[in-house]
């Protein structure tokens, strides 16, 4: 029996994670909100919010709506800019938090915007690796753009790779027909590994004004809903490329983290839930022990050795 | 400190058609909550993954119990309105910034402009203000006889003057005219205001300028803590540029010169 620690341990590239839950981008701030709920010190990872090279304010609001057991987001990309990023936000969660990786999310409208970017916050004293945000549904340009497109998604993937020093993990879109062509174009880049998935596109309608409820008008559908579409989309691109994953997408529980794990994530990032609960990563790493003792998973690491053959 | 408090209902009253009032119990009540701080309840039924915001209408630390008043405008509060005596619910908090009101002295005088459901934080106000002695004017505006309620309560207070939009009860007219018809005799050390944009945005145009006007905005929010960006307001000072504040963590009480409506 491995020591009770040990046993949610698990290896990414760059990434030595204690465990492996962490917050997704968008969904806890640059850590500064949950660092007064709870120790992050807990967490896997944290992912922060997205950067750009300028400040935004993002979309005007409504921003958000309810779906059944979901919701519609279209914040927009909204931060202070990558200089501020650089010189306030990850400084202050360091030395708050020291034992904490951070994965910081890298969005733009152009491949250059992107590479500057990658340039200025992927260093090894600032960060331990990037998110290649090349799926966001809710900006007019750049973001999902290039992550429909798999020349597009390969071009930027190999320029971000070659501007950071970090390692680079590929953001995935579900808005596509085969996911697996643009995963299989993406890995020729050699990024780190992927990350999915980003949000759904969807929309709601007010039956009062008769207009969309979104100032965007689409916005990202996530939460428990997604859990399934995201679990096969992990489990199509696990099957056609080696690459090493950070699950994301309707994840709620600790059952949740070990089933996305079983379709191919090597770590789970915890999104919309955060929003239900702030306390719920903590929560999840706590009960992880527990759920895997009644499945039989002596490790997570023996979890994913042993997932072979679960593929569509 | 934020916690997800279980709470138990004590009651829940009708106060008005669709207008509930919740009284819960437990220990958010001694967990410091000033008036114009919210809680986010979560609804009992996991589909509804978001939690609902309402400001708090009354603190009682001495019994643990506060008080929630909200109406009820869709899936999620329908369900809430079935909550029964001994049910138990999540609720979050406190949460926000409320309302500033340590440089007020005794016999310094005080308008509160409430409209709707905007009225339930200005209530755990008013307690706060009538135990410092302040003496308080209030203005209440409803869009309909049938949905006005805590006009008694509020008139404990001091001199309160009811406006409806359709004009079956008090002065016809909005919240505007009902400040020129009654409020226009006296000078204010502070004003506050909660309700529908509208009334909020017609409040900031009436006092701008004034040093201690104050609004309780409403704003469609996700998580209530700052990390979901749902509820930002541009400011007044950058309307175009990327500053904006949080309504969940910034507010939801703003100087009236702060934040564009």
């Amino acid at each position: 029996m491995t020591n009770e620690n040990a046993r949610l341990n698990v290896d990414l590239p760059g990434l030595t994670l204690k465990n492996p839950i962490m917050p997704a981008s968008g969904c806890c701030g640059f850590g500064e909100e949950l660092g007064n709920l709870y120790d992050l010190n807990q967490l896997g990872a944290i992912m922060i919010k997205a950067a750009t090279s300028r400040p935004r304010f993002g979309n005007e609001t409504p921003r958000v709506s309810e779906t059944p057991s979901g919701m519609l987001n279209a914040i927009g990309l909204q931060n202070p800019g990558v200089d501020e990023i650089v010189a306030e936000k990850i400084p202050n969660l360091k030395a708050k938090f020291n034992q904490l990786p951070i994965i910081a999310n890298v969005a733009g409208s152009s491949e250059s915007d992107y590479v500057a970017v990658c340039r200025q916050i992927g260093q090894p004293e600032k960060i331990a690796a990037i998110e290649l945000n090349i799926s966001c549904p809710n900006v007019a340009h750049g973001g999902m753009e290039f992550g429909v497109d798999p020349e597009a998604a390969y071009s930027l993937t190999k320029a971000c790779v070659a501007a950071a020093n970090v390692p680079v993990y590929v953001k995935l879109s579900p808005n596509v027909t085969d996911i697996r062509e643009i995963a299989q174009a993406v890995a020729k880049a050699n990024p780190a590994g992927f990350t999915l998935i980003n949000t759904l596109v969807g929309m709601r309608f007010d039956l009062n004004t008769k207009q969309p409820i979104l100032a965007n008008r689409t916005g990202g559908l996530s939460g428990p809903a997604v859990l399934p579409v995201a679990l096969r989309l992990i489990n199509q691109v696990k099957s056609v490329c080696d690459l090493p994953i950070i699950g994301m997408g309707g994840v709620n529980c600790a059952k949740d983290v070990l089933e996305m794990m079983i379709a191919g994530a090597d770590a789970v990032a915890i999104g919309t839930a955060n929003l239900t609960d702030p306390f719920v990563c903590p929560k999840i790493i706590a009960d992880l022990p527990n759920v895997m003792d009644q499945y039989h998973i002596t490790s997570l690491k023996d979890l994913i050795a042993q997932r072979n053959g679960v593929s569509v | 400190m934020i916690k997800d408090y279980t709470v138990t209902v004590e009651q829940q009253v009708e106060l008005a058609p669709t207008i509930f009032e919740l009284t819960l119990n437990g220990a958010i009540a001694t967990a410091g909550i000033t008036a114009g701080q919210f809680v986010n309840v979560k609804i009992p039924d996991d589909q509804y993954i978001l939690r609902r915001p309402f400001g708090v209408a009354e603190v009682n630390e001495t019994k643990a119990q506060i008080k929630l008043i909200y109406r009820v405008v869709g899936e999620g509060t329908e369900i809430m309105a079935k909550v029964q005596p001994d049910d138990q619910l999540k609720v979050l908090g406190p949460l926000g910034h409320g309302f500033p009101i340590d440089f007020l002295q005794p016999k310094d005088r005080v308008l509160i402009v409430g409209g709707g459901t905007g009225l339930p934080p200005l209530y755990e106000l008013g307690r706060r203000l009538q135990q410092k002695q302040v003496q308080m004017e209030m203005a209440l505006g409803f869009p309909t006889r049938e949905r006005v309620f805590y006009e008694h309560e509020f008139a404990a207070f001091g001199e309160t003057y009811v406006s409806t939009d359709d004009g079956t009860y008090g002065i016809q007219g909005t919240i505007i005219d009902l400040l020129n018809q009654k409020f226009k005799a006296h000078e204010y050390q502070a004003i506050y205001a909660c309700g529908p944009r509208g009334l909020e945005i017609a409040v900031s145009n009436y006092f701008a300028g004034h040093p201690n006007a104050y609004i309780s905005a409403e704003a469609r929010m996700a998580c209530g803590i700052g990390i979901c960006n749902a509820c930002v307001l541009h400011t007044k000072a950058d309307p175009n540029g990327p500053s904006e504040k949080k309504v969940c963590v910034d507010g939801p009480v703003f100087h009236i010169d702060e934040v564009l409506l």
